[in-house]
């Protein structure tokens, strides 16, 4: 970054000349490391108090607005998950306890849309980071054109979900979609990707799998190219062919980055939403017409803005996070005995 | 979750530009795997890779400029037919994009500026201002990047509603505004672009503040900024979840009002995939300008929006 350099590089006198019309005056006058003003004046009270209160002041929007716009409403989320709150009549809210919950734990479609989100999450998650390792592999090498290369593999990710689930949902048309014409070449039938279980959860996790890979494919990148050489070159030296040095160096070395993939990865997988409610098109919020691709984001949002319980909608939400606590806490465990056995 | 955990594992800058730098002499003597030149093989992966990332992209022109009985028939048209102004036209008119496109700029562009603003703010404090609990608050900061946005949104919608502002902007903006990715992105920033000793310098002279933030830390950060920028302006353009249920069909963003295309009862898949272009369309061009700096930010360890 030479542009970070060049700006420091102007900033250093501007900086000289911050404090009034006779910087350097002034730095004699009191010398380096004692604030200009003598001790007790107003002027150094307010020096102190804007060293100590800056801080807090600099801070504080990101607090203000997260605690009004994220931590409170997360409470009353849990809140309203009691009661019985309905859209179409928002001033009346009755305790109910937790029926809520209750209700879900009996609802088929809760259990099929967490089934779903799993399947979905899985078949969307594993392919993806492993084609992400093997594209930063190859994105690792000298290459011709490397950023060309790499801005045209993150080119998806400038891709909205509404406007990639829409241009899939022509690719995987029944008739006429380029897909099962493509399809017909190497001699497979038809398939129908909107109503058959597995090949519309396939068809939502190929959305998200072309959206993602270049991104992570990346941050993969970006960690090996971190992985200090000698570590290849004494690896070489005990005569370590490609394969086994991407094996026994590489591998091990994005431990943590794949663990941090596999994190942030699992949170979006739970909160899938975009890509089945374009998918379904009218029948969107249901998540097909036997449900099957449902995911929680898509049940929590067809319970609480058109069935229009929003109730059940905050008992879902907090069950999803919930189960993005127990994913997180399973994580945390499988990498505290990585390391333990390592 | 400990801060070390959710990190995005550090790939200074410098380090991967250290590497760069002396790596075309010392790197090419060594011969192992990392540093090797790519074979042909490599460029035909990567060639089926690039292909698959574009062809949606480049299929969606193609869609766009045909009729929707041509998109329904069998051998799909693979090559730029006569239709695409008027149905853009349509798009633009009927899908309602054209306000669609007005209001996406105007929320990404307000949350682009707040993000960056206050990201900058707290990313310095964090970065190189010595307070209380500073540790506790960066963890916490670091800790929301864990609660997902479902979380909040039927509390917001119900408030949202008696403040009279559903389907207003500011519903949208307003709870996007700031970021704690942002925030930890320029801290990691900071503490290596700007000198402990200039702010030191400043205060010696008597700094408010104020005066060094606006004199010495904005200046260091600008390049960060600029890369924080784009990163939340894409974020904020393809955002979802929220302004879907807080905005109506009146007064969409880009992503309600293709939303709304795509769930009509009688598509027309033309058009459609007009919107869907027109509504990539600034990305896109972003990415033709600035994909180096999209691409570096990245690489420093950004997050899914």
């Amino acid at each position: 970054m030479t542009s970070s350099k060049q700006a420091l590089a102007r900033t250093a006198p501007s900086a000289d000349a911050a404090p009034g019309s006779q910087p350097g005056a002034a730095r004699r006058a009191h010398g380096r490391g004692t604030p200009p003003p003598g001790p007790g004046s107003w002027r150094s009270r307010l020096y102190r108090w804007d060293m100590k209160a800056s801080p807090y002041a600099f801070v504080a929007p990101f607090f203000i607005f997260f605690g009004a716009f994220g931590l409170i409403p997360l409470l009353y989320t849990a809140w309203y998950s009691l009661h019985n709150v309905q859209l179409s009549n928002l001033d009346q809210q009755t305790w109910v306890g937790l029926d809520n919950y209750k209700n879900l734990m009996s609802s088929d479609f809760f259990w099929g849309a967490l089934q779903n989100t799993f399947t979905i999450g899985v078949i969307s998650t594993v392919p993806q980071l492993l084609m992400a390792i093997g594209i930063a592999h190859l994105l690792n090498y000298k290459l011709r054109g490397s950023t060309l290369w790499r801005v045209v593999m993150l080119t998806p990710y400038a891709t909205s979900v509404a406007a990639a689930t829409l241009v899939f949902v022509l690719l995987y048309s029944w008739d006429g979609g380029m897909i099962n014409w493509l399809l017909h070449f190497v001699g497979v039938d038809a398939i129908n990707w909107r109503e058959s279980t597995w090949g519309s959860q396939f068809a939502v996790s190929s959305i998200v799998i072309w959206r993602w890979t270049g991104y992570n494919a990346l941050i993969y990148l970006a960690a090996m190219q971190a992985i200090p050489s000698d570590l290849y070159e004494s690896a070489a030296l005990d005569g370590a062919g490609r394969w086994q040095q991407f094996r026994h160096v590489t591998i091990p070395m994005l431990r943590p980055t794949i663990l941090f993939t596999v994190v942030v990865s699992t949170i979006g997988a739970t909160q899938l939403f975009g890509e089945p409610l374009l998918f379904g098109g009218v029948s969107g919020s249901k998540g097909g017409s036997e449900h099957q691709y449902q995911t929680l984001g898509l049940y929590m949002y067809d319970q609480g803005w058109i069935i229009g319980n929003l109730g059940k909608a905050s008992a879902i939400a907090w069950t999803m996070f919930l189960i993005l606590l127990i994913v997180a806490a399973i994580n945390l465990l499988i990498t505290r005995r990585l390391r333990k056995t390592q | 979750m400990t801060t070390s955990e959710l990190t995005p594992p550090q790939a200074p800058m410098d380090a991967a530009e250290r590497a760069a730098r002396d790596g075309s002499g010392r790197r090419r003597l060594m011969g192992a795997g990392k540093q090797m030149h790519a074979g042909p093989v490599t460029y035909v992966v990567l060639a089926v890779f690039a292909l698959v990332s574009l062809a949606p992209l480049l299929w969606t022109v193609v869609a766009a400029s045909r009729t929707n009985q041509r998109l329904a028939e069998t051998p799909p048209p693979l090559w730029i037919g006569g239709n695409l102004f008027k149905n853009l036209q349509s798009a633009w008119e009927e899908g309602g994009l054209g306000t669609a496109m007005v209001n996406s700029t105007i929320v990404a562009g307000t949350i682009t500026v707040g993000t960056v603003l206050f990201s900058t703010l707290a990313g310095f404090a964090f970065a190189k201002l010595r307070f209380k609990f500073s540790n506790v608050l960066l963890l916490l900061t670091i800790g929301t990047m864990m609660i997902p946005p479902q979380l909040a949104v039927v509390p917001l919608y119900l408030w949202m509603s008696e403040l009279g502002w559903s389907n207003q902007l500011q519903t949208v903006i307003l709870p996007t505004l700031v970021s704690a990715f942002g925030t930890f992105f320029m801290r990691q920033y900071l503490i290596q672009a700007l000198p402990s000793e200039l702010i030191e310098a400043a205060r010696v002279d008597g700094a408010s503040s104020l005066r060094i933030v606006w004199h010495v830390v904005f200046p260091a950060a600008r390049p960060a900024m600029a890369v924080l920028g784009l990163l939340t302006f894409v974020m904020a353009w393809n955002d979802f979840l929220w302004p879907i249920i807080a905005l109506n069909q009146q007064n969409p963003t880009v992503q309600v009002a293709l939303n709304s295309l795509g769930t009509g009862y009688v598509p027309d898949q033309a058009v459609i995939m007009a919107g869907a272009l027109l509504g990539t369309l600034p990305l896109l061009i972003a990415f033709l300008l600035f994909g180096k700096q999209i691409v570096g930010g990245i690489m420093q360890g950004a997050i899914k929006g």
